[in-house]
């Protein structure tokens, strides 16, 4: 499927509370975690110039058309960002900042494995440009990081996070809960032991079994078994806890910051605001005026396999494999599916921006009517929230919602 | 126009996979009536729910020519009748339309229950019967015992059985033999005013409805117009003609021939089975005896799983209807599960096939209720009526009394099992009237209420025995019951379609199980969900699933809204096989169970 450039197009000025980003996908690790099934791949060799090209060449191409907006946000997501060349990350940045105007307060995230080897790198990375720092920890127990195929001890873990403290002001860590076997008193101690290096963000994610990873064929064979519903549900509700003690409430299901600590650029997403996507795999979500000038909202994804990806480009300007409308109804859904899972919800704004209506208006009377008397959510003047214990079940809620 | 003396009208007698097809295929065969390459096995069991089941659930009939050794050729007229207790009105007038009969009997099994209700059937109709033993090239086959219980347990002299066996075509000509020796040519008058037996009556797409008769007085002619004496109906023969088995055009029918008619009938129900034709211009005075019409017996509420697909079913049942008179629908609206049909049936073998048949001839996907008699509930203010919906039942102080049917039930069963069936009968509330046995068969009859054998007894009945006993029954009265509704309510809203009629003894045992089938059939959700059981305001039986506690993916960012995306639309689709009742989302695949629940 070849797409066109959205080049007969001019971007809508809209989303302004939402941001806009731009998200780099490098797709190289140096070896695949067990239990990952973002779009990363294990090469012998990258060839680092002629893949900065090619990321500056898409950059070139989505630039057209959607640089008539500050940009507010810049993140370096993987496989693992910290393996690019430093070269290459400021090069990307100097080119967005070539073709975009750039916001006052811009965000530029990498993402990071916390091995001694890429903290060396720390302070090039930071020369480059970038401004914020979020490291794969994903525990602070050898085991477990063995278990989860992680290629760095607990201790080096902790001396990489002391790097980043140095380089960054803002900087933020992952980790992954609900291991096997795992109880409510081992994490709650794992977790204390990680709010005592400070840090003012923390993602926090139950492991998830998803397919296509090694994972997932052990816990076929009956060899891997996660937390029951139960224990799962007990061990979120510890995190809440332990983290709004800390004074660093869930954000999103996912994420707890100090208040204005929040990561900006995944919040474009929630919020369901405009992001450009380059690299192998890359999404993005482009709000457009289309030739008769009305709104379009479009959606583009780049080849997946990093070789096609680069083929494209060289060939095409361009790896792109999908670029099209978002009609309606899909953006209900994915505006609220998004949205729901911030704490702030979907503000009225936002109703009105995407979809020129109110909540009211969209969204199925008795659906809404069930959740809300339930306690499940919340609809008032300037938002439909889900309530906390509505994000603790929001698949359920949003297939009663939306589906 | 034959001459009656060189006449003979007969039908098959047997259990299910005693041989029957198997034989009519093998005369059919002998006497030339297809081409070897014409055969395909059972012939006469045209459609392919017959042919594959192994039952006939239509009447045909097929005219043999056959050579005899006496140096004459005899028209033999065979006439295939329904096998199966639901359709015994049907097989009566097949019946009816012959002077004998062949009793099948597999020399390996020996009497079964149904055979036994034909055969008396068949007596009953002066038919002159002759045994014929099949299968005797199996090792088990055991044919002087057979014949011993064809002694003891009917009556009939067994001495002069036929001994064959249809598969390898080993006797067949025996029995043409004895069909043209022991059975007694019919009698009729060719100028008397006609009188025609109505046997049965289909739809063809090309001819319309098609009307198998049985000439007993006067001639039968295309061009003639015709009257039915039960409605009056008026008709133009357009065709007259026989199968051979293939379709043939004849000139007229005289008396003692068989075969079919087309007049330009639109539907079915103006072709009443039993009924008698005569000619319109000079009609005879009487009718021939014991025409009724056929009366449904069981109920159940059909749906589709789709509601989208509503037109598709009332089209479908239909077209149905046009090929099947005993079976009647009307329109009904289920809080739960939206607009359907009720459906009323002769039996619950017909129930099945007809469910079957939309299933597959049609294409649908259906929601059956479960099987409920006719009630008759007398009210307070004077007036009775007929119950066919558990969901109709009236308040119970509106209530006088209520009657429910009840059957005679004939059970064939080995020794060794018997223990099992008198338990099964005691339990369903039976009362035994009489007990014998014939060899190491016992013949059991017991008196049950129709409601416990539409609930599962025939499976149970077949899982006791392991598949030994047979079993037939009949309509016998109406008796008084302690009948009382007991509904079912989800998040305390009732669920029309769940509700059942039972006598008070079993009301809490029932709707205990039928909440606990619930519990495990509905997923949990974000509510509480509290299930009960209530007879009126008083609740006997209560489940609860408690609410989800966790339920939300952990990780999702800007490339994964595509993909969460398709996950919520794929549930949009499975959605659409959801009810809800009040706040909570029941799967169809829930009803479906629930309502099956008899089948473990």
């Amino acid at each position: 499927m070849s797409a066109p450039a959205p080049a007969a197009t001019s971007q809508l000025q809209t989303a302004p509370g939402a941001g806009f980003g731009i998200y780099v996908h490098w797709p190289f690790c140096r070896a695949k975690c067990p239990y990952c099934d973002f779009n990363s791949h294990v090469r012998e060799t990258v060839d680092h110039a002629r893949w900065r090209r090619a990321l500056l060449a898409e950059l070139d191409h989505y630039a057209v058309g959607t640089n008539d907006q500050p940009v507010t946000s810049i993140f370096f997501g993987g496989g693992t960002p910290s393996l690019m060349a430093p070269e290459t990350v400021a090069a990307v940045i100097e080119r967005i900042a070539h073709h975009w105007p750039l916001a006052d307060d811009l965000e530029i995230t990498l993402e990071a494995n916390p091995t001694s080897v890429e903290a060396a790198g720390f302070a090039a990375f930071r020369a480059a440009g970038i401004t914020r720092v979020s490291l794969g920890v994903q525990a602070l127990d050898d085991a477990a990081l063995s278990f989860l195929g992680r290629q760095h001890s607990a201790h080096e873990a902790l001396a990489a996070v002391d790097v980043a403290r140095q380089h960054f002001s803002r900087w933020s860590f992952d980790m992954i809960y609900a291991r096997p076997e795992q109880t409510v008193a081992a994490w709650t101690a794992e977790l204390t032991r990680a709010l005592a290096e400070g840090p003012a963000h923390l993602s926090l994610y139950q492991l998830t079994i998803e397919e296509g990873t090694v994972f997932h064929g052990a816990w076929r064979r009956g060899e891997l078994a996660t937390p029951g519903e139960n224990r799962a549900a007990d061990l979120f509700e510890a995190t809440q806890d332990v983290l709004f003690a800390a004074g660093r409430p869930a954000y999103e299901i996912s994420n707890h910051a100090r208040p204005g600590e929040e990561c900006r650029h995944n919040l474009t997403y929630w919020r369901y605001g405009d992001y450009v996507g380059v690299g192998p795999g890359a999404h993005g979500r482009l709000s457009l005026r289309g030739d008769a000038g009305t709104p379009r909202k479009v959606a583009t994804r780049q080849h997946r396999a990093p070789e096609a990806w680069l083929a494209g480009v060289e060939s095409n300007g361009h790896g792109s494999r999908e670029h099209r409308d978002i009609e309606t109804p899909e953006r209900l859904t994915e505006m609220v599916m998004m949205g729901l899972r911030l704490r702030a919800g979907v503000e009225r704004t936002a109703f009105r921006r995407e979809l020129g209506a109110e909540p009211e208006d969209v969204l199925p009377a008795t659906a809404l009517r069930h959740l809300i008397e339930g306690g499940f959510l919340e609809l008032d003047a300037k938002a439909l929230r889900a309530t906390d214990t509505g994000r603790q079940r929001l698949d359920a809620l949003l297939a009663r919602l939306l589906a | 126009m034959t001459d009656t003396s060189h006449i003979r009208n007969f039908a098959i007698i047997a259990h299910i996979d005693h041989g029957k097809s198997t034989l009519a295929d093998r005369l059919i065969q002998l006497c030339g009536g297809l081409t070897q390459r014409e055969m395909k096995a059972q012939v006469l069991d045209s459609m392919e729910i017959e042919r594959e089941r192994g039952i006939t659930i239509k009447a045909q009939a097929v005219r043999l020519t056959y050579p005899a050794q006496d140096g004459r050729t005899y028209t033999l007229n065979l006439i295939d009748t329904p096998g199966h207790v639901d359709f015994s009105y049907e097989v009566s007038r097949s019946l009816a339309a012959c002077e004998g009969s062949l009793l099948l009997v597999d020399a390996s099994q020996g009497v079964e229950a149904q055979t036994l209700a034909n055969v008396y059937l068949a007596l009953d109709a002066n038919h002159e019967i002759v045994p014929v033993l099949n299968k005797v090239d199996l090792p088990a086959a055991e044919p002087e015992r057979v014949k011993e219980q064809i002694e003891d347990v009917i009556g009939l002299d067994a001495s002069e059985a036929v001994i064959i066996s249809a598969k390898s075509g080993e006797g067949v000509a025996d029995v043409l033999e004895a069909l043209v020796k022991r059975l007694p040519p019919p009698q009729g008058d060719a100028t008397a005013p006609l009188k025609a037996l109505l046997v049965d009556s289909w739809y063809d797409a090309y001819l319309g409805v098609i009307t198998l008769v049985r000439v007993v007085d006067g001639t039968l002619k295309r061009g003639m117009r015709t009257r039915m004496m039960g409605n009056g109906a008026v008709h133009d023969v357009e065709k007259v003609g026989v199968f051979t088995p293939k379709m043939t055009d004849m000139a007229s029918l005289g008396p003692g021939e068989i075969g079919f008619i087309t007049a330009s009938i639109k539907s079915v129900a103006d072709c009443k089975v039993g009924d008698t034709i005569t000619e319109d211009r000079r009609p005879a005075t009487e009718a021939l005896p014991g025409f009724k019409p056929s009366v449904p017996v069981v109920f159940c509420g059909l749906f589709p799983v789709d509601a989208a697909a509503y037109e598709d079913l009332r089209d479908s049942l239909a077209k149905l209807a046009l090929n099947d008179s005993s079976f009647g629908y009307e329109a009904e609206t289920s809080a739960a599960l939206g607009f359907g049909f009720r459906c009323g049936f002769l039996g619950l073998l017909h129930l099945e096939i007809v469910q079957e048949r939309l299933t597959r001839e049609f294409d649908l996907d259906l929601i059956a209720t479960a099987p409920s008699v006719v009630y008759r509930v007398a009210l307070t203010k004077g007036a009775t009526i007929e119950l066919h919906n558990p969901a109709d039942m009236p308040d119970p102080m509106r209530i006088a009394g209520i009657e429910e049917p009840w059957i005679k039930a004939t059970i064939l069963v080995p020794d060794q099992h018997l223990g099992a069936i008198l338990k099964l009968c005691e339990d369903r509330r039976g009362e035994q009237i009489d007990l014998t046995y014939a060899g190491s068969r016992a013949m059991v009859t017991y008196h049950l209420p129709l409601n416990e054998v539409v609930f599962d007894f025939y499976d149970r009945l077949k899982s006791v025995s392991r598949g030994y006993a047979s079993f037939d029954y009949q309509i016998e009265e109406y008796r008084a019951g302690d009948l009382v509704k007991v509904s079912i309510l989800v998040n305390a809203e009732p669920v029309d379609s769940l509700s059942i009629i039972v006598h008070r003894a079993k009301a809490e045992a029932r709707g205990r199980v039928l909440c606990e089938r619930l519990k495990e059939l509905i997923p949990r959700q974000m509510f509480k969900i509290a299930i009960q059981a209530a007879i009126g305001g008083k609740v006997i039986a209560r489940e609860t699933i408690s609410a989800l506690r966790k339920d939300v993916t952990a990780k999702c960012y800007g490339g994964d809204v595509s993909r969460k995306r398709k996950l919520l639309d794929k549930q949009k689709k499975g959605k659409k096989r959801m009810r809800q009742v009040g706040n909570v989302e029941i799967p169809q695949s829930a009803f479906l169970a629930a309502l099956r629940m008899g089948d473990d």
